[in-house]
């Protein structure tokens, strides 16, 4: 199920300001992409753009194209909440509903859209999502409980599996693990591992092992000067980018020399 | 680079431990001063409890920071003077809160016994009535004004907070809000009778009218709270239901409303409080009747205020009956208006988001 994104030209906007230039990339399904550079170069910008998440900000909009499947997400007839249905996003800080137990948090994307589920699809849903997202032993129990009771990582664990109860084809993750110590962190890369097979994984990241460690290709977003937009610097295999990088502003980045 | 084995280098810290007083030493300041204050204002300037209070009070608040300085230092002076005016000022304003309880209180419920509630006023000189009438006027006007200000009120707060997004329409909206926040009650009551004249003739009196007087005052106060509580839901989790494929309207209403039900549902409640007690819109609009009438579209209507008012300017001759009367109305009238209070806050903890832990 899980599909390819091609981007080509893509301009991402806040308001006048042009905050990303000119990308162009494709993302291999059934594969981990990570998205790397300095704070405010566009990262997470353009993830948010991958779903049509980014025009939820007032005045934000996008120009260019973001092919998935042979259609286009920003074509004038297209329904960002369909585009969302399939395009999953898990964020930065765990966002569990807190008025929901960690059994409906699950459900959430199910329910929020009125589908009636029989009593057995539901647990077996969330069984099943749950047993994705590696969290199904620790909450097994406790599924009646509120989802604001579970440890930072255990919420993230539950976002995820929140993410991937709806089926998403692709799982967008904005520094899913910023927040959460290595225990969890570590955690959450095995789950990673895991999803790749089934899904297509963009990854926005602050931190290079992890980049190195999960994903098998590497963008990496710069700006060319303060105030002037972000782009697309270097676009390659996560094994070449790391070793031989093409751009040197990607290697001074890598090695530590700057950002 | 940090070096993280280095120990610690031989520091002369400053002492860390000074004198301090006596747990005891602001009581026995107090004691002290309520004896200088009944010697000096109650006996030597003959000024009763009065003076011995202030008196009282001065002693404390000179003797007990000084002291406190003497002994602790200056910062510690200082804090024990801000904490003597906090709890002066505290008892400042508890002065009045329980002096109307205790009046209230006092007078009020030597007159209640389930006749009270039972009889209404119709035919009644001089004792055996009731405040049935008044009472069941109040529900229904307080009801039906409710009905009408709350779908208003929130879908209001609902439109500026997740539609209007500071556009120039929902700034106009938010001004006129304002503007009714400060709108006089008795103008309120002006507005409804001169609607309700257009339609039905001069003179017209209706518990209705009196429900559109109160919603005047209800709105702005609804779509203030409830706009506030909805600001308050972290813009996380509308993210969250976004990347679901969740639409607006379903964000709003399952996951938005369910976060903020608490709040608004409080915010709600204590504007009822508010205008459970108003008197001036529902003398010009809903009038004054003796008699019980069920039917809010037709004829006067007495609340609780009103009939209070009433029986106080107008007592008539059975004039000591007509202010026991008023004195327990004014009972029922707190006891209900406290009653919402501990429901909006009974509901609050009921709806509020749980933790878990």
């Amino acid at each position: 199920m899980a599909k390819s994104i091609d981007v080509s030209d893509l301009n991402i906007y806040y308001g006048d300001f042009l905050a990303v230039e000119g990308v162009n990339i494709s993302i291999k399904a059934r594969a981990v992409t990570a998205l790397i550079g300095p704070s405010g170069c566009g990262k997470s910008t353009f993830l948010r753009s991958l779903n049509r998440m980014h025009e939820v900000i007032p005045g934000a909009r996008a120009e260019g194209k973001v092919m998935v499947d042979g259609q286009d997400l920003y074509a004038s007839d297209v329904d960002p909440v369909a585009v969302r249905r399939q395009i999953g996003m898990v964020f930065q800080r765990p966002n569990p509903f807190p008025t929901m137990s960690i059994y409906e948090n699950v459900l959430a994307g199910k329910r929020l859209n009125a589908k009636k589920l029989k009593k057995s699809e539901a647990d077996d849903l969330v069984e099943k999502s749950l047993r994705g997202a590696n969290l199904w032993t620790e909450v097994k129990d406790r599924l009646g409980k509120p989802g604001m009771g579970l440890s930072g990582g255990q919420q993230q664990r539950l976002c995820i599996a929140r993410a991937i109860a709806v089926e998403p084809e692709v799982l967008l993750m904005d520094e899913p693990c910023s927040a959460l110590d290595p225990i969890s962190t570590a955690a959450i890369e095995d789950l990673i591992h895991d999803l790749k097979s089934d899904y297509t994984i963009v990854i926005v990241t602050h931190n290079m092992q992890q980049a190195a460690r999960v994903s098998d290709d590497t963008g990496f977003f710069n700006l060319r000067a303060t105030g002037e937009p972000g782009q697309l610097v270097e676009f390659n295999p996560t094994k070449k980018m790391f070793t031989n990088p093409d751009n040197e502003s990607t290697e001074s980045y890598i090695s530590g020399r700057f950002g | 680079m940090t070096d993280l084995d280095s120990k610690p280098a031989e520091t002369h810290l400053a002492p860390l431990s000074h004198a301090t007083l006596p747990g005891w030493a602001p009581w026995a300041t107090v004691v002290v001063g309520l004896v200088v204050g009944a010697i000096v204002g109650g006996v030597m300037l003959g000024g009763g409890v009065v003076a011995t209070v202030v008196v009282a009070w001065l002693v404390v608040v000179l003797a007990l920071p000084l002291w406190s300085r003497a002994v602790e230092g200056g910062r510690k002076g200082t804090d024990r003077l801000v904490t003597v005016l906090v709890w002066s000022t505290f008892g400042l304003a508890m002065i009045p809160l329980v002096s109307l309880t205790w009046q209230v209180v006092s007078k009020g419920v030597g007159i209640l016994s389930p006749q009270f509630f039972q009889n209404s006023m119709a035919g009644v000189l001089g004792s055996g009535g009731g405040i049935y009438h008044a009472l069941m006027g109040t529900l229904i006007i307080t009801a039906l004004a409710t009905l009408i200000s709350v779908p208003i009120g929130v879908l209001t707060a609902v439109y500026l907070v997740e539609y209007g997004k500071n556009n120039t329409f929902s700034r106009i909206i938010t001004f006129l809000v304002d503007v009714m926040t400060g709108i006089p009650s008795i103008v309120a009551g002006l507005f409804a009778y001169a609607l309700f004249v257009a339609f039905f003739g001069p003179g017209v009196k209706m518990g209705f009218a009196g429900s559109i007087a109160l919603s005047v005052l209800m709105i702005p106060v609804v779509v203030r709270s409830t706009e506030e509580m909805l600001k308050l839901v972290p813009a996380d989790l509308r993210e969250a239901s976004y990347a679901l494929g969740v639409p607006k309207w379903r964000t709003i209403t399952k996951v938005v409303m369910p976060t903020a039900v608490a709040g608004i549902v409080t915010g709600v409640t204590l504007a009822v409080a508010r205008v459970a007690g108003e008197t001036a819109p529902l003398l010009l609009t809903a009038g004054l009747t003796n008699y019980v009438n069920f039917n809010p579209f037709d004829g006067r209507m007495t609340t609780l205020p009103v009939f209070i008012y009433y029986a106080i300017k107008e007592p008539g001759i059975y004039a000591e009956e007509m202010t026991a009367y008023a004195w327990g109305a004014a009972l029922v009238l707190v006891v209900i208006v406290m009653a919402l209070n501990v429901v909006a806050r009974v509901i609050g903890g009921v709806f509020a988001p749980k933790t878990g832990r």
